[in-house]
């Protein structure tokens, strides 16, 4: 039993032993789980490892191929360097959220059925909304409210189009789906929603950058690479995800462009990289597939790498605005060279990880002969070094002196972003062993001379555009209205509105019954009142005179009547 | 030391104004260098567009300029004080 006990059981189990144990002990737990996650994966061959019954269907709560493996992978190596870096995080809460967050994660990745696909999803949605919780500011309550509610309504469509699937095809196993009925419709929409896309973008930006200095590292890690991959193996070629991706792709950079706190510019960052993704599984073809995963997999790690960065910054300065940072460089060696090259890499600056793995999805654009599509995504790739590549790291350790002279941060979490920055280089150096084990062989050359100058023009000439226009960039103490508001001011509104209307309804047939019952009241109180009629004293004789009257007027009557 | 460095001698080697005049003209022979990196190199263009001469200088530089330019047009339609939602003891 043990040798198919699914990998993300171990993180999800373990994590609660975390708190039973010696303070001293936890750094071997929180460093053994994901290991041993990772160990167990790798042991499976491939195909249907576990099944179990389940009414009248069976689950296939384990079953691999590479392409979950990749992503299992990933989320277990996450989970090790996050742990790393959480090391210090003092709330244990957090830290057993985020491994319950990151095994569920390998769940998905794992489960070969529908079933076992919304489980995992589900446990995400609420273990990814404790890590939320545990920053434990008000802020980050409320907005951990916002997320949890849009994530569980993700999790309602998910779950009827499921249903409604499994009536249809009488099939619970997870394959390549196309959107060509309600069912898949709404399996799609359910998976879209955990991607960040239009219209509810918004629960990312919202969310994410309210979590602990170390909870916004695993945030950004598990959800939207999930729903990557949940699309990669279910609507690979679905074409409308082209168009959702660009937008995405679009609406990161422009929001980013806008943003003053430095963990939302990442966070929209996270919208746009995952618009890349979502526009290769548009296109479809192995190399756009093998491209967007790969991109998965070198996303997760810069982008941990840039948001460690920007954890690091928060956690020495308390501070989180562009405009109240500024010329760190000179205290903060290590975290300034690190969120270098965490954004040189989500810029695909060539030998960095992103270089090798966004060039694919391109790449597949052009041998498709999409131009349109080919144009916005070179456009784009110019646009992530503008809002992500330059604009963080240059508002937060160059700019302006800010006075601030915050030393790199503890040890832990140095480690950690060393790690992940090697990993960025390495990768992007030597990407052989991130391309055997991508779902397809890979038949592909990043490192032309054509294409690495292409690449290196691309994107100088966006820095030349960025340190010209920097005027117009300058950070200024806003946010920008996203499609939230309507759920955030107007649903407010509403709702308040809906309140007076009732509560004034309720008063209006409040003082109506009043009135009517105070009449009714004045009514008995005219006849029974001790002042009335029926209970005023009177005479015997008076009495006895009445009743000789009466009895007078019945004699009368009778004898008037017996005639 | 704080102190000491509004002081443009004494500040950090990195933020002087020489240093700043001298990574501008480093920067842009590097730009020069690449855009003559193309007559180098024969083009092997997708499309027809980007065969054309330095297309991914003048085309990064373009649409990047236009998402700025875009993005503070969007901005003055969408943007708000960062209290906005605070005010409404929404506490964001």
């Amino acid at each position: 039993m043990l040798d198919a006990l699914p990998p993300g059981l171990i993180l999800v189990l373990g994590a609660f032993a975390l708190p039973l144990l010696p303070q001293t002990m936890r750094p071997a737990l929180l460093l053994g789980l994901p290991l041993a996650a990772m160990a167990q994966i790798w042991s499976f061959e491939t195909g249907y490892i576990l099944n179990t019954a389940f009414l009248d269907y069976t689950l296939n709560p384990i079953k691999i191929d590479a392409l979950g493996r990749l992503f299992a992978t990933i989320f277990a190596l996450m989970a090790f360097v996050g742990s790393i870096y959480a090391m210090n995080q003092k709330r244990i809460m957090e830290l057993v959220a985020a491994n319950v967050y990151a095994g569920s994660a390998i769940g998905v990745a794992l489960a070969g059925d529908l079933m076992s696909v919304f489980i995992f999803w589900e446990i995400m949605a609420i273990a990814s909304t404790v890590v939320i919780w545990s920053a434990n500011t008000d802020k980050a309550y409320a907005a951990s409210m916002r997320y949890v509610l849009v994530h569980l309504f993700g999790g309602v469509v998910l779950m009827a189009g499921i249903v409604w699937h499994v009536t249809e095809t009488g099939s619970l196993e997870f394959q390549a789906m196309a959107a060509d009925g309600p069912a898949r419709w709404l399996i799609l929409a359910g998976f879209l929603i955990n991607a960040g896309a239009p219209p509810l973008s918004a629960w990312l930006p919202d969310a994410y950058p309210e979590a602990s200095f170390s909870g916004t590292v695993f945030l950004s890690a598990f959800t939207t690479k999930t729903a990557v991959y949940v699309l990669l193996r279910g609507f690979p070629g679905e074409e409308i995800l082209i168009v959702v991706g660009i937008y995405m792709i679009f609406y990161g950079i422009i929001y980013a462009l806008l943003e003053n706190d430095i963990r939302r510019i990442l966070a929209y960052s996270i919208v746009n990289q995952v618009g890349f993704m979502v526009t290769g599984i548009g296109i479809g073809t192995e190399m756009a597939l093998n491209g967007a995963a790969a991109h998965a997999f070198t996303h997760i790690i810069y982008k941990a790498l840039l948001l460690m960065s920007a954890g690091s910054v928060i956690y020495m300065t308390n501070k989180r605005k562009c405009t109240d940072l500024g010329g760190l460089f000179r205290t903060m060696p290590l975290t300034m060279v690190c969120g270098i090259i965490g954004a040189l890499a989500i810029s695909s600056f060539p030998l960095t990880s992103g270089f090798i793995s966004k060039s694919m999805i391109s790449q597949a654009a052009a041998d498709g002969n999409m131009m349109t599509v080919w144009m916005f995504l070179a456009a784009a790739s110019a646009g992530v070094f503008l809002h992500a590549g330059i604009k963080f790291p240059w508002f937060v350790f160059f700019q302006k002196d800010s006075g601030l002279r915050p030393t790199d941060p503890p040890g832990n979490m140095r480690i950690a972003m060393v790690l992940m920055a090697t990993l960025c280089i390495g990768l992007g150096v030597w990407p052989d062993p991130l391309y055997a084990i991508l779902p397809y062989p890979v038949d592909y050359v990043p490192y032309t001379a054509d294409h690495v100058l292409k690449m290196v023009q691309l994107l100088l000439f966006s820095g030349l555009a960025f340190f010209l226009l920097l005027p117009m960039m300058k950070r200024t103490l806003t946010i920008t209205l996203d499609v939230d508001w309507f759920y955030r001011r107007v649903g407010v509104a509403m709702a308040r509105a809906l309140a007076r209307i009732i509560s004034s309804a309720m008063k209006q047939i409040e003082a109506t019954v009043n009135t009517g019952l105070s009449s009714a009241l004045r009514l008995v109180f005219h006849f029974n009142g001790p002042n009335s009629a029926l209970a005023r004293t009177a005479l015997v004789g008076s009495m006895v005179q009445w009743v000789i009257v009466l009895l007078g007027v019945y004699l009368a009557l009778f004898l008037i009547s017996s005639d | 030391m704080r102190e000491a460095a509004k002081s443009p001698k004494n500040d950090h080697w990195l933020v002087r104004p020489a240093t700043i005049r001298l990574l501008w003209r480093g920067g842009i022979t590097v730009l020069v260098l690449t855009v003559l990196g193309d007559l180098l190199l024969v083009p092997h263009p997708y499309f027809g567009i980007d065969g054309s001469f330095a297309f991914y200088a003048w085309y990064g530089f373009l649409t990047c300029a236009a998402m700025v330019v875009g993005a503070k047009a969007l901005g003055l339609l969408l943007n708000r004080k960062d209290t906005y939602y605070a005010e409404d003891g929404d506490d964001a």
